[in-house]
Parts: C-alpha cells; structure tokens; sequence
C-alpha cells in the first residue's frame, strides 16, 4: 500500500490532539503542559514537511525550521521563567500563580 | 516500497505511543524521555519523506538541546510531582471530550479534502525540488537567497531567547569571592615585598 499526503497528515492530527489531551489532564503542572506545546510544534512541523514533500514546494520545509527556531526559544524563556518562579515561590502548581492578578 | 510502508507505520505508531507517554507518565522524567523518543521517530519519519537536513536539525535541536534543557530543569526543581498530579481523573472527562471533538473535527478535515490541481504548477514555479541536488543543498540555495532576511530573523529571535534566559535566571549571590583579573596583573613587587637588612645574631 502506498504511502500518501492523507497518512502522515493523520499522524500529525494525532499528535496534535495527544498534546491538546495532554495540556488538559495536566492542568496542574506546567512542565507537562510545556512538553505538551512542544508536541504539538512537532505536529505543525510533520505537517508542513509533508505537504512540501509531496507538493514538491521546499518553502514549506523552510517554515518548519522557523517553527523549529522559535520553539527553541520558547522553550528556553519559558523554562527560565519557571525556574526564576520556583526560586521565588517554591512551587509550580499552575493554579497557584495568580500573584500579577492584584 | 513495501520496507518504506512497514518503515512508515513502526515509526508513526512509535511517535505516537511514546507522545501518549509524554502525557501520560507518572515521573516527569520518564515522560521527557519519552518527548525524546517521539522526537527520534518523528525526526526518521522525516528521513522517509525526504527531508534530511529538517530530520537531523530535529534530533540535534529538539533532543540535543530542548529535551535535556527540560531535563535539566525537572532533574533541578525540588518538586513534589504526586501532589501535582492529583486531579489527574478529575480532568479526564473534559479533557477526553474536548480530545475527542477535535481529532472529529480533525478526522473531517483530512476525509474530505482535496488537493487543487494547480497546486503542483504553483509549487515549482517557487521552490521546486529538483533530484539531482541534495535536500541540504536545495535548502541551503533559498534560505540564503530567497528567505535571508527572515533567517537573519530568525538568528535575532535565538539570540533575544538566549540573552533573556540568561538574564531572567541569573542572580548575583553576595558574599560570592571573584578572581579580579585586574588587579592580579597590576600587582607590583613592591606592594608586597620588602627588603630588610637583618643584623647577625639578632632577630628581626
């Protein structure tokens, strides 16, 4: 059986949703639901890859390492501010961080 | 083409299990070793579609950096993680219904979706693959030719998020002893020496 656009286009859907799934059931660590964004980057990236594959087009794969780039970087702010947040409040149970709501 | 299709399926289905383990795992770290498998197979499922150069900037940016900076950070927080998954079946439901509803939604999307039949002659009027170069090559020639500023960009955003974890996690400790250079190289002799004529049989 052939493999076409239709397959890899399910995995990424797949994906995409596991780390919607999974930004729900752990709603109370932010570690997990970091993990789970980077998940669902990897979903666009599978999309846009086999799009440009099978479209023959290489624009796309020239996104994907633009949405690759600034998942890096999101990744490392995000994972800064958690650990300057932990330095100060010793936790990082998402349902405690309301400190900015006045 | 029969290799290619087994290929496919071992690493979607791989890429899977281990993303419903990253969601699912009891210790933060089993689950980001799990992130780092499904990286691996997503990274092979590249290879299968011809995209190696995206394949291994894959493995090298997700698991060589992301994956052991989160590492890093559950291995150095002081986290009670049981308390923090309590509530964990408490979210199911909602959580398994919003799930479901999307990959419905998402299911409908990719049944019933056509691909134009000018959306080949668009896509190599641009940037076509041809087969005589390698991917990396081709990649190279329309990032710095066609899209050099947005990856000059692109370098700008890595180094705005490099300088401002650096800033937001860095803390001068006092009471901290720092090797002054400095003042090391202008130390003279004289500061610090001193010549004194002793006198036989007595002390100093």
């Amino acid at each position: 059986m052939e493999i076409g656009l239709a397959h890899y286009l399910t995995v990424s859907a797949i994906l995409l949703t596991l780390g919607i799934f999974g930004i729900f059931l752990n709603r109370k660590n932010v570690i997990v639901i970091l993990m789970s964004v980077e998940l669902m980057l990897l979903a666009v990236n599978i999309n846009l890859v086999a799009f440009s594959a099978f479209l023959g087009n290489l624009v796309g794969q020239v996104f994907a390492l633009f949405v690759l780039t600034v998942a890096a970087g999101e990744a490392a702010i995000g994972l800064a501010i958690l650990v300057v947040y932990f330095r100060n409040r010793g936790t990082i149970a998402v349902e405690d961080i309301h400190h900015m709501k006045g | 083409m029969i290799i290619s299709t087994i290929a496919f399926y071992l690493f979607a289905a791989m890429t899977i299990a281990s993303a419903f383990m990253v969601i699912s795992a009891k210790n933060p770290v089993h689950a980001v070793l799990y992130l780092i498998l499904a990286f691996f197979n997503s990274a092979a499922l590249f290879v299968l579609l011809g995209a190696e150069f995206l394949a291994m900037i894959l493995v090298v940016v997700y698991v060589g950096a992301v994956a052991v900076l989160f590492m890093f950070v559950v291995m150095m927080l002081d986290i009670n993680f049981t308390q923090l998954r309590q509530g964990f079946l408490q979210y199911l439901p909602i959580g398994g219904l919003i799930g479901i509803i999307l990959m419905l939604e998402l299911i409908f999307v990719v049944s019933g979706w056509a691909l134009s039949p000018d959306a080949m002659s668009i896509g190599a009027s641009t940037a076509s693959a041809s087969s005589d170069l390698t991917n990396t090559e081709q990649l190279g020639h329309i990032i710095y030719t066609n899209y050099a500023f947005l990856f000059q960009t692109a370098g700008m955003i890595l180094l705005v998020a490099m300088i401002g974890a650096i800033v937001l996690t860095h803390r001068q400790r006092p009471g901290v002893r720092k090797q002054i250079i400095a003042k090391q190289v202008g130390r003279r002799p004289e500061d610090s020496m001193a010549v004194r004529k002793v006198e036989p049989g007595q002390g100093v």
